[in-house]
């Protein structure tokens, strides 16, 4: 156990690294929520005012939703960095060191938190430029990080365990853009779900990008539901502990295949 | 003698059906470096890969300094050195950063590993490059970067996977004096795959001879080539033959024996071959086959891989290459 904590600081130490090197990595997996934020922020501002929506103001409501659509985006790549490894021979190099497994998916996802807060700071600085206010505050924006983190870490640790299996880049980016797109759009992320069609409501509920999108939003708000929020974040955690189990799997496959 | 490495009957088969491993076998003592010899795809990488641990066996054992690979592979992890075929080198990392990262992972203490990574940075002639990114070294210096992370945490047994593939010829031969004083030095077992005849016959004390997945040969270089007995006969012919008579012709001659023909060449063996080339020469003559050119040779590795494994080194190559 000790071995594997120490071995995931080593890990997190290298990918923060790579991170710090090429930091224009994160302004490129900013350009695309920008845009969202901006474009749809204008385009869809008297959105609010469909009955049942519940008034308010469409930036308040949307900017939570591109801060975990953004979170999913930048997890859903994950695995790019491990076929890099494979390619280069630097995986085969670990797996024959007594590296312990976990870390190296520790690793990443330790990465992947730290550029996911830093993008999700941005993107609600972002926001609150363009007029959003969230009466949660500070508190709510923790929230909101959190729960964004948490299923970058699931979407993360599922990325590292598809590359790992399939190890080559066409699968994870065919993946990646067959499941993230969609799964924004079966959230509440941009449209109330109250408005969307019932079968929408139903796979919703089942949808972890929408769990992040609830607690976020909700804690954001005015009067905050704690128990929506602890339990939204509760079922986010299982999830990514789950799939970072799964992921850890993946590792055998890969060593079959070798 | 202590023996470092044992493989017996190893057998492995990727789907859907390339026989990798067919029974291969050998051992390796204590303090030396073995070679493992063959042309592409005759299973060296793959046997390399299940003494590191990173692949099983569908069949056949293999212990790594006494220890089972297949029961205890986090102890053999911390007795091996592995440069395998590709770099391990990752290049958005320095060379420092890289040598660190390794010892870390085998735990080693903060400050040991400090003083460890310099010296082997000076040893490798990388001082100057530690603190640039590896992806601006040349492919010598990651070589050898490579081999320094495989040493940091001071294995028993090195692995060295096609150690000098790629290289430029005066790397090479840079390597092999750096490889050879690993072994003296440091005591260490080297376990050394490679395709090149010449680099067995520099380097390793002992060497098995792979092909398809089996030891063919096995013994040090000198022995090899001693049980050839006699030269080698070399003809190059000038038009291609194909009907058997130049096989024919030749092994009529007293003393020549073993005769290939391969395109336009034609290899025999023969006690005291100068003397036989008149003979040799006659019958070709005789039989109505030009020649281009007759050599003879104090017989070669290559020599053992013909006889061993029925075809030239050559042609096993590239027979892979096109496959």
């Amino acid at each position: 156990m000790t071995a594997a904590l120490a071995h995931s600081r080593s890990m997190t130490i290298r990918h923060l690294r790579e991170l710090w090197r090429q930091p224009w990595y994160v302004a490129i997996t900013l350009v695309q929520p920008v845009v969202w934020l901006l474009l749809f922020g204008a385009l869809f501002k008297r959105v609010v005012e469909i009955p049942g929506f519940g008034g308010g103001s469409y930036i308040d409501f949307l900017t939570p939703g591109i801060v975990v659509m953004t979170a999913l985006f930048t997890a859903g790549w994950s695995g790019m960095t491990v076929i890099e490894d494979i390619n280069r021979g630097v995986m085969d190099r670990f797996l024959v060191s007594p590296v312990a497994r976990s870390s190296l998916i520790a690793g990443r996802l330790g990465q992947l938190a730290v550029t996911v807060v830093i993008q999700s700071l941005i993107v609600v600085g972002l926001g609150v430029a363009v007029g959003a206010r969230f009466p949660g505050g500070a508190v709510g924006v923790a929230v909101l990080v959190a729960s964004s983190v948490l299923l970058a870490w699931a979407v993360g640790a599922l990325s590292i365990g598809l590359a790992l299996v399939a190890r080559q880049e066409e699968t994870l980016i065919g993946a990646v853009q067959f499941v993230v797109l969609p799964a924004t759009f079966l959230s509440a992320g941009l449209m109330k779900q109250e408005l969307a069609p019932g079968w929408v409501q139903t796979v919703a509920g089942f949808n972890p990008v929408n769990w992040a999108i609830e607690a976020g939003r909700e804690a954001l708000g005015a009067k905050v539901d704690w128990t929506l929020v602890t339990s939204r974040v509760g079922l986010l955690a299982l999830c990514a502990a789950l799939c970072g189990w799964v992921s850890t799997r993946a590792f055998r496959a890969y060593q079959r295949s070798v | 003698m202590t023996t470092a490495i044992e493989a017996r009957d190893l057998a492995k088969t990727y789907p859907p059906d390339v026989r990798a491993l067919d029974g291969l076998g050998f051992e390796v003592e204590a303090g030396t470096i073995f070679g493992l010899l063959g042309p592409n795809g005759a299973g060296k990488s793959t046997t390399v890969k299940i003494l590191t641990t990173l692949s099983t066996p569908d069949a056949g054992e293999a212990e790594v300094v006494g220890l089972d690979v297949a029961r205890e592979p986090g102890r053999v992890r911390r007795a091996i050195g592995v440069v395998t075929q590709r770099s391990g080198v990752d290049p958005q990392a320095t060379g420092r950063e890289n040598l660190v990262l390794q010892g870390e992972i085998h735990r080693l203490p903060r400050r040991e590993l400090r003083r460890r990574a310099d010296q082997l940075l000076e040893r490798f002639g990388l001082e100057e490059a530690a603190d640039r990114l590896a992806r601006t070294y040349s492919g010598g210096m990651q070589r050898r970067l490579d081999i320094a992370i495989g040493l940091v945490h001071r294995p028993q047994v090195l692995f060295l996977d096609e150690p000098t593939t790629g290289l430029d010829p005066e790397v090479r031969a840079a390597m092999w004096t750096e490889i050879s004083r690993l072994a003296a030095d440091e005591g260490l077992t080297v376990l050394l795959t490679t395709h090149y005849l010449e680099e067995a016959d520099r380097l390793a004390a002992r060497l098995a001879i792979v092909d398809q997945g089996r030891v063919v040969a096995e013994g040090s270089p000198e022995q090899l080539k001693a049980d050839l007995r006699g030269d080698a006969i070399h003809v190059e012919l000038a038009a291609p033959e194909s009907n058997g008579r130049v096989p024919a012709a030749l092994e009529r001659i007293d003393g020549v024996r073993e005769v290939v023909l391969s395109g336009l060449e034609v290899r025999a063996r023969a006690d005291s071959g100068p003397a036989r080339v008149p003979a040799v020469l006659a019958a070709l003559d005789a039989a109505g086959v030009q020649v281009a050119a007759v050599s003879v040779a104090r017989p070669s590795l290559d020599d053992v891989y013909l006889r061993h494994a029925g075809r030239s080194f050559q042609d096993a190559d590239d027979e892979r290459r096109a496959a």
